[in-house]
């Protein structure tokens, strides 16, 4: 791998930038592999890097149904927080925080890290009292939050309305001034190249039929370029995981339905930072080439359809009205949808399965992009030792038998 | 986003309905003799189809009448509304 550089820059522009080297390589699968991931998104190629580099294992290939980074990590709002309630999820999203904070150097890639506040707010008497809970819950587990009093969010964030006369108005926020954003296919895009490098083989356009089992343990996989030999496969199909599950007869406490995100026409910069609100589900931050980010709600009910429904949209546009009053002749340019795989109790599953060499990383619902470095480092970690790391052992499948849940559900910052 | 055809009221938008999840899974009959695993595959676990779907539906700004809809999930397509209690259409 060619290292990117300012050296690099200035010498490749004397060839037009014609000769750049390929991020990665286009290979045709082998026959078999150490370690197979399925899915190329953002938490399978941060899966695929850390198992080369922090366990040696250079024989793997991740597959992917279509492009890489094509589904959820090219599709979220970019937002990338830790401000977690209970202990559990606390470590696991601050590990990533963590990582994220030295990723374009780790990676050699400008994943574009913004530490540029998430604020949450709250609109009535029972969020002012979750809100402060939580942030004294954060700095008890060394996270950095604050909050914010009406005057004080306004002074952060000038053009939030802040009338007391408005339907929900904003008594308060909390601040967590460590978060923030990153640019999420650079993401996608640094891990394969990083991943790249030491070996992995990236296969892209090469959809999984079937996982082939003898007794209690794999095989390897079926997939439209032929069969391929492994022990240990990572699953991490995100929205698609209960479809991979149904191949072994192994049912997940998953539902996958759309969540919905739109940008709008690019503006001058207006607003600095990200402001969430759970209570009227509406958030927004702008993104470097200007154009508002907004992140809708998901739909209640199953579908793969990656559209969404338009309820859900005009609700959130609502409150962003409100909220925001500036942004009223605003044009909303584009709109998509994501399928994102919701738990039970709103918190991820990365965790071994009762088929030997079979694990499974799902079930980030509605805010995975955050984790993607953290949930890379602790699945590679999971399927190289075939035990869990510390930080991920309460996220198992077992818990929702045993009753022991994360349950974010509404006590997270999250806007469910 | 699509209509659904509640057997009560006739065809509605969607965002008039709330979504109840899977159809068809029992309530155990004997609750005291359940296993963990057992409690935990009739609380949590579910097949999340992508393709034709067993699902009830309820509709909340309407009628608030509970009735069993065949859809198909990968393009929102309604096969089929039945009313609770009655047998499901055969695919």
């Amino acid at each position: 791998m060619k290292k990117y550089s300012i050296f690099a820059l200035i010498k490749n522009a004397y060839t037009y930038h014609e000769n750049w080297q390929k991020a990665w390589r286009d290979p045709e699968p082998k026959k078999e592999y150490d370690a197979i991931i399925i899915g190329g998104g953002g938490h399978g190629l941060a899966t695929a890097f850390y198992l080369a580099k922090k366990h040696s294992m250079k024989n793997i290939a991740v597959v992917e149904k279509g492009w890489i980074g094509g589904g959820n990590t090219g599709r979220n709002t970019t937002i990338i927080r830790s401000n977690y309630l209970w202990d559990a999820s606390a470590g696991l999203y601050d590990h990533a925080l963590k990582i994220w904070e030295g990723l374009s150097q780790e990676l050699n890639y400008n994943v574009m890290f913004s530490q540029r506040g998430v604020m949450n707010l709250a609109h009535n008497l029972q969020d002012v009292r979750d809100l402060k809970r939580r942030t004294h819950a954060n700095r008890l587990n060394g996270i950095d939050a604050v909050w914010l009093n009406t005057n004080e969010v306004k002074k952060f964030c000038p053009i939030i309305n802040t009338s007391p006369n408005i339907r929900y108005p904003v008594l308060g926020g909390t601040l967590q001034r460590r978060a923030g954003t990153a640019r999420h296919d650079a993401v996608a895009w640094g891990y394969a190249r990083g991943a790249d490098a030491m070996g992995v083989d990236i296969i892209q356009n090469c959809e999984v039929k079937g996982i082939r089992r003898n007794g209690d343990r794999v095989e390897g996989i079926e997939t439209t370029k032929g069969f391929i030999k492994t022990k240990k496969i990572g699953v991490v199909a995100a929205g698609h995981s209960s479809i991979i599950a149904n191949m072994v007869d192994l049912k997940l406490p998953l539902e996958s339905k759309p969540l919905q995100a739109l940008v709008s026409e690019p503006v001058k910069p207006i607003i600095d930072t990200v402001v969430m609100s759970n209570a009227v589900h509406a958030y927004v931050s702008q993104s470097d080439k200007g154009e508002l980010v907004i992140g809708a709600g998901t739909d209640a009910y199953i579908s793969y359809t990656q559209r969404g429904s338009h309820d859900v949209v005009e609700g959130t546009l609502k409150a962003i009205l409100e909220l925001y009053p500036i942004f009223s002749r605003m044009k909303m340019l584009r709109q998509w949808g994501g399928i994102v795989d919701i738990c039970p109790d709103a918190s991820p599953i990365i965790s071994k399965t009762h088929i030997k060499g079979l694990y499974f990383n799902c079930g980030w619902g509605t805010g995975g992009f955050k984790a993607t470095p953290g949930s890379g480092d602790l699945f590679a970690h999971t399927i190289a030792n075939d035990e869990p790391h510390k930080l991920n052992a309460d996220f198992n499948i077992n818990r929702f038998v045993s009753g022991d849940l994360v349950d974010e559900h509404g006590a997270a910052a999250v806007a469910h | 986003m699509f209509l659904i055809n509640c057997p009560y009221c006739g065809e509605r938008d969607q965002s008039e309905f709330s979504a109840g999840g899977e159809a068809h899974i029992e309530r155990p009959k004997q609750p005291t003799e359940l296993s963990d695993d057992q409690w935990a595959e009739f609380l949590f676990m579910r097949k999340n189809i992508k393709g034709i779907q067993y699902e009830r539906w309820n509709h909340t700004h309407g009628c608030r009448k509970w009735f069993n809809m065949v859809r198909d999930t990968s393009n929102d397509k309604i096969h089929a509304v039945y009313k609770m209690g009655e047998k499901p259409p055969v695919k």
